[in-house]
């Protein structure tokens, strides 16, 4: 059977409201879960509109999600910054120089992204314990740093592939040394690649579950503590920290987007 | 012409593992002039910018520039500039900020630095480019950009690499032009790499031929076209036929005799050139002549194959017995021969160029039993 012209503009449609919903509902449902003024469990009944999980979020009375919160995202921030520059250094390291032992070095670096997370999650804890290493914030960084390194590095390396090194070298003929083209040119170059490797990092580092759980010892992190909670159905207070992280999400990408957007334009 | 040495060049190596690239070169550019590197690809005309700019470093041999060796200075310890073949724009910079990056490096006030950068940019024509990106602007006027932030830090030498490589062959002409214009406006020495001899003539205020390295002839264009002392510089320069034979007798009031495989031919006498010894004769087109019946001195033979129109000349092709191939030019309207014909081609003693042949193996071999 063939469909008239307007008659296929209306399948297309519908097939792109069915993907979009597959995609958005389970967003809706959380976010409109934040807003549920149920008391009672599993807190799946709708009971009116109300802000008082946000209010409970700061008034004290969740104070162990809050904490966990925290430290996730201190983990977070301190294993994006620290794999962004060691990955960003090891992608420039590896494009500029010649030395026995790279091509080795280059396939160990696909190793954490392709091993189970299970596999390096144990491996971790094995080698914490063995090294007395205390689990807590610690080794939680040092975990979650180890696991975003190579995703830095092969960000990094994309947009090293099509960079000109003459670049560096016209800083260099212009007056500025080696310190002053790095930041003045090469970092803003490869910008690009460093900002979507961090992005990743950070990503990767927030919602780990599984490494985390072998490794965090005493400490708490919000991914765990929400699959700790949810046993006894989702309590709205997650689903309101989570709807909070989505606004700040979005905000984020909003913002980057349109840099790159017109930074396209201008390319 | 201003006679100060600027970038002096001695006894230069430079090698790449075992592969030597640049050997023995010297070089003595002086203040204020447009010194072209002239050669064919791979013959290390980029490495010898290279060295001067600091980007690289001898293996051996020193380089000085205004007087003081620079071994062991960084790039951006040295006041020259370079202009990169690939312009070597940076991306993420506006017009305004790339041509201003040396000045704001240089801790220029930040009047100075809005001033020097508006009057270079009107200098190269891209007034009111200011604002844009590299990825906005046309090949042509990147070049600009490039020449522009390089020229805005009055280098005391600008070197520039192939720096009209990539533009079409009109927009390469006027660029030829502009270059020149502003290097006679400016008075900045210009050290140009190209592989193009036809800019080279046109741009040069002297040309340095280079061949696997070896820097065969430094000289005005004309001393070049005119005299090459290799037969590689009398080959790339210009279109010529080239004669290899044995001086067979030295007259030196009256002329030199040089038997090639065809015949012999008669040059005017010169000093250096001994009984016996291998030469390489040059002689262009234009002055090549062919007579109908034989000349003194001369008993060279060939038939006339064809002709090749080219505008307001003519070209014609005679061969030799040994099939050789030889070439002369007149111009449109003159008498000429009919393909077919038997004619015998000659030149005025003064019209040509004798040069030594040494890299003649058989040369080689009677040198190293020191029979020549
Ligand atoms: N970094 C390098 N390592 C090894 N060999 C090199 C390097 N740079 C250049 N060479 C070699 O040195 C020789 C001279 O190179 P160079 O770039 O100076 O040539 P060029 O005269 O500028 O040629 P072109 O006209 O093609 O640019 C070439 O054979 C090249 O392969
Ligand atoms: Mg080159």
């Amino acid at each position: 059977m063939t469909l008239s012209k307007r008659g296929r503009t209306v399948r297309n449609a519908i097939y792109c409201v069915l993907v979009y919903l597959f995609l958005f509902l389970p967003i809706a449902v959380v976010v409109a879960g934040s807003f549920n003024a149920t008391e009672s469990r599993p807190y799946l009944t709708w009971k009116g509109f109300s802000l008082m999980w946000y209010q409970r979020l700061f008034d004290g009375s969740q104070a162990a999600l809050m904490e966990a919160f925290g430290h996730t995202m201190l983990i977070a921030l301190t294993s994006t910054l620290l794999s962004t520059v060691i990955g960003t250094l090891v992608a420039v390291g590896m494009y500029r120089y010649r030395f026995r032992g790279k091509a080795l070095i280059d396939a160990l670096l696909y190793v954490p992204v392709v091993i189970p997370e299970i596999v390096m999650g144990i491996s971790l804890l094995v080698l914490f314990a063995q090294a007395q290493v205390p689990r807590g914030m610690l080794t939680l960084v040092i975990a979650h740093t180890t696991f975003c390194i190579p995703f830095v590095v092969f960000n990094v390396r994309a947009r090293l592939a099509g960079y000109d090194v003459s670049v560096e070298e016209a800083s260099l003929d212009l007056g500025a040394n080696r310190v002053q083209t790095f930041w003045n040119i090469t970092v803003p170059v490869l910008a690009p690649g460093i900002g979507a490797g961090a992005l990743l990092a950070f990503t990767l580092s927030i919602d780990d579950v599984i490494i985390s759980y072998f490794v965090n010892g005493k400490t708490s992190v919000f991914p765990l503590k929400v699959m700790e909670s949810i046993k006894m159905g989702v309590p709205p207070s997650v689903n309101a920290l989570s709807a909070i992280l989505l606004l700040f999400t979005v905000i984020f990408v909003v913002l980057t987007q349109s840099d790159l957007l017109s930074r396209h334009r201008s390319e | 012409m201003n006679e100060k040495i600027i970038v002096d060049v001695s006894h230069v190596d430079k090698y790449y593992g075992d592969n030597h690239v640049v050997s023995d070169m010297n070089l003595k550019v002086r203040e204020g002039e447009f010194l072209t590197l002239l050669g064919s690809s791979g013959c290390g005309k980029t490495t010898t910018l290279r060295m001067i700019a600091g980007f690289e470093d001898p293996t051996s041999g020193e380089i000085c520039i205004e007087g003081n060796p620079v071994a062991g200075k960084a790039p951006f310890e040295r006041n020259v500039n370079t202009v990169f073949q690939s312009y070597a724009l940076f991306p993420h910079m506006t017009i305004f900020d790339n041509v201003a990056y040396g000045l704001r490096i240089a801790k220029v006030p930040k009047a100075d630095i809005a001033t020097r950068v508006s009057d270079i940019l009107e200098l190269v024509q891209l007034e009111g480019f200011e604002r844009r990106y590299p990825a906005q602007l046309s090949g042509g006027q990147k070049q600009r950009v490039a020449i522009a932030r390089a020229l805005v830090m009055h280098p005391t030498v600008l070197l520039l690499d192939e720096p009209l490589g990539a533009l079409d062959l009109k927009l390469r002409k006027q660029m030829q032009l502009e270059l020149k214009r502003l290097q006679r406006k400016l008075g900045i020495t210009f050290v140009y790499v190209t592989h193009d001899q036809e800019e080279a003539m046109t741009m040069s205020d002297r040309i340095a031929v280079m061949h696997d390295g070896v820097l065969d002839q430094l000289g005005t264009p004309e001393e070049i076209y005119e005299r090459p002392q290799t037969k590689f510089v009398a080959t790339f320069i210009g279109e010529t036929n080239i004669f290899e034979g044995c001086v067979n007798e030295v007259d030196t009031t009256k002329r030199i005799s040089v038997g090639l495989e065809n015949g012999n031919v008669t040059v005017a006498p010169q000093e250096g050139f001994r009984f016996g010894e291998f030469v390489t004769i040059s002689v262009r087109p234009e002055k090549l002549r062919v007579s109908l019946e034989p000349r003194e001195g001369f008993s060279l033979y060939g038939v006339v194959r064809d002709y090749i129109y080219v505008g307001s000349v003519i070209k014609c092709n005679v061969v030799l017995p040994n099939s050789n191939e030889v070439r002369f030019e007149r111009l449109a309207g003159d008498e000429l021969p009919k393909p077919g014909e038997v004619v015998f081609p000659y030149w005025e003693p003064d019209d040509c160029v004798l040069i030594h042949n040494r890299d003649n193996e058989l040369y080689t071999a009677l040198e190293s039993i020191r029979l020549v």
